[in-house]
């Protein structure tokens, strides 16, 4: 397993610390804590159903957040359901991110700069997806990658498999990261696969991988920085296995992790948590404070509010709205139907 | 003009078009060096490269992602699923994701993506190459369905189903890739989506047909007229969204339908258009629209092909049922 922080925070590989500068490092740090409020708040929200759909995030700070720092404003990003995250470092605003959980199309409606989809529900889509976008960089010339994410189970897929093989076949510029967070849902990672690593699977589209400390967000960072510089130096495509945990349930849609997870497990987690370590790191460096900490978490939850907020006065949508997103020109059909809405909604 | 059978007008489509914009890209299993199973991809390769016409490993859902993903980047994807009974295999890319690419981004991207496939019994291919499974597909909002019957339409429809800025599932009768020749016009020209068109003019009945029953349609009404039946062919040309307007009007004439589809009766298009007919022309329906389709069974072993599909002698009979009603 690649790492370079340990779970104190004092660094165990030097030769691969990566070369950031104190403002990035205290951007990282600021990203991880913001986004762990986010997560919290997300929840809050979630269950006095002022949002919808969510995923929690929390424990995957680095696993996340580490691979986007990696990336460029021009490279496409094809995430998951649980890599909401990632979109808003890229630039999505908040209150979209919140439209797509309470399930509003403009929540989808993305800055042209923001080159993503939006998080994919069926899981390993975006990986087929993903060799296919890479492939399209490849055609434009262009200095850039495509990256996706998927968890454990989704290795299962076999629109994984044939993802990271296309772009393998074709040497595309991919990143294909496999967050492993030890479940899919209830069930554990052993029961997905014989396999002793997820890494490893790369070894059968014949590309790199790597597995990485997940809870390390310099590991990440580095990991992926590598794989971004091999992809486009025209070397091809990157398996990145993230070893993670998430330590709320799989989404907030009633499932309940202490039926499938001992409470000894979370705890053994909870300590490689990935905020723990990387405080430690930059408070031996003289770069973080609690005073730094707290002016984030108030800032996270200052914007949260306006946020929602936003969200909340966005215009309800409409039959006409959705009809009018099917197509670039209506048939006669839904013409049709879209009259008799416009008749209902006028009433 | 030239004579050319179907497939030569849909090599001639993708030549026409990778030609005019830069953007389309023409790929899947042997459509390279090889050409196609079919020959539908023959010479293009030599004439627009490997950049523009390659192979892709053998895997119908990565095909569809792969077509995805290059949309996504700006470019035009005419892939290929060598028969459309392995669309099984990438339902999800097709129905799941490029027909819901528009509306899930609220239209901040789209997928001018044409799938092209072959389809179609009475040549005897193995299992799972000829089933008609249109219908599948003709369910799923977001997506045109094309079936051409002759070389004109074909590339006229191929040409635009290309340009169509949403996806487009192009499907291609294998009996009709080389069964006969027709006029093509050179150059490029379009035949417009979700129009029909009336083959054969008629007076007493109206037979809707698409695919290879066009001709059983077209063989059966000359039979019929030896009876003193005037029918009227409609090649329905797109499966979805269906022409109810040319539909519409002929009903209003003969008063009478018989719709004839390949696919077995519970599948294809049969049960959605006559829905549709009896809640938009009942009062002009002198007989209840009756169906020629296919058993309700698997596709055919390829030795029973011929007591299974339905052929111009059902049309007849059908017809003369609702003649007689």
């Amino acid at each position: 397993m690649f790492q370079i922080l340990n779970e104190n925070g004092e660094v165990v590989n030097k030769d691969d610390l990566p070369d950031l500068s104190d403002d990035e490092l205290k951007e990282l740090m600021k990203r991880m804590v913001y986004t762990r409020i986010l997560d919290q708040r997300s929840i809050a929200l979630n269950r006095q159903g002022r949002l919808g759909f969510y995923a929690p995030t929390a424990g995957q700070e680095a696993s996340q957040l580490g691979s986007q720092f990696a990336l460029e404003q021009d490279d496409f990003i094809l995430p998951g359901y649980r890599d909401v995250p990632q979109l808003i470092w890229q630039g999505l605003p908040l209150y979209q991110a919140f439209l797509f959980s309470k399930g509003h199309f403009h929540g989808n409606q993305y800055p042209d700069e923001v080159r993503a989809l939006s998080p994919q529900i069926i899981i390993g889509a975006q990986y087929v997806q993903t060799a296919g976008v890479a492939l399209g960089l490849k055609k434009r010339g262009k200095k850039n990658v495509a990256i996706t994410y998927t968890g454990d189970g989704g290795t299962s897929q076999g629109d994984f498999y044939e993802g990271i093989n296309n772009a393998g076949a074709y040497k595309a510029p991919a990143i294909f990261v496999v967050q492993n967070n030890r479940f899919a849902i209830s069930v554990p990672v052993e029961k997905q696969t014989n396999a002793k690593t997820l890494a490893q699977k790369a070894v059968a589209a014949g590309i790199e991988g790597i597995q990485v400390d997940g809870m390390d967000v310099l590991a990440v960072y580095a990991a992926t920085k590598f794989a971004r510089d091999r992809a486009v130096a025209g070397e091809g495509p990157t398996l990145i296995e993230t070893l993670t945990y998430r330590f709320g349930p799989h989404t907030m849609s009633g499932d309940d992790p202490t039926r499938y997870r001992t409470e000894d497990m979370d705890k053994e987690w909870e300590k490689k948590d990935p905020l723990v370590r990387f405080r430690k790191y930059l408070e031996g460096k003289k770069l973080w404070s609690e005073e730094d900490e707290n002016k984030v978490i108030e800032e996270a939850k200052e914007d949260i509010k306006q946020a929602i907020k936003q969200a909340e006065q966005q215009p309800k949508q409409k039959v006409t709205d959705l009809i009018d997103n099917m197509f670039e020109e209506l048939p006669t059909h839904l013409q049709e139907q879209k009259e008799i809405y416009q008749a209902k909604e006028s009433k | 003009m030239a004579q050319m059978t179907m497939i030569q007008a849909i090599t001639d489509a993708m030549r026409v078009e990778l030609k005019n914009d830069e953007n389309v890209l023409v790929f899947g299993e042997d459509v390279g060096q090889n050409g196609g199973v079919f020959r539908a991809t023959e010479g293009l390769q030599d004439e627009f490269g490997e950049d523009r016409v390659f192979d892709t490993p053998l895997a119908e859902s990565g095909i569809g992602g792969l077509a995805i993903g290059l949309a996504l980047e700006g470019f035009r994807p005419v892939p290929e699923i060598q028969f459309f009974g392995f669309v099984y295999e990438v339902m999800d890319s097709i129905s799941g994701q490029m027909a819901r690419l528009r509306y899930r981004s609220g239209g901040h991207y789209h997928a001018p993506i044409t799938v092209r496939a072959p389809f179609g019994g009475g040549v005897h291919t193995p299992e799972l190459h000829a089933d008609s499974l249109e219908g599948l597909i003709a369910q799923q909002p977001g997506v045109k369905v094309v079936i051409p019957s002759t070389p004109y339409e074909a590339k006229g429809l191929l040409i635009s189903a290309i340009r169509d800025n949403d996806p487009v599932v192009f499907l291609e009768h294998m009996k009709l890739y080389r069964s006969f020749r027709g006029e093509v016009p050179e150059d490029a020209y379009t035949v417009e989506i979700g129009k029909a068109d009336v083959k054969r003019e008629g007076s007493d009945v109206t037979l809707l047909a698409y695919g290879a029953m066009v001709h059983s349609s077209l063989k059966a009404a000359e039979e019929l007229e030896k009876d003193g039946i005037s029918a009227e062919v409609i090649d329905l040309r797109t499966v979805s969204p269906v022409d109810y307007e040319t539909i519409l009007a002929s009903v209003k004439k003969t008063n009478r339908v018989v719709f004839v589809q390949e696919a077995q009766r519970q599948a294809g298009i049969a049960g959605q258009v006559i829905s549709e007919i009896q809640e938009r022309a009942i009062l002009h329906l002198e007989a209840p629209i009756l169906r020629v389709t296919a058993p309700d069974t698997v596709y055919a072993f390829s030795d029973a092909e011929e007591v299974w599909l339905p052929d111009h002698k059902d049309i007849v009979e059908r017809v003369n049922e609702v003649i007689h009603f």
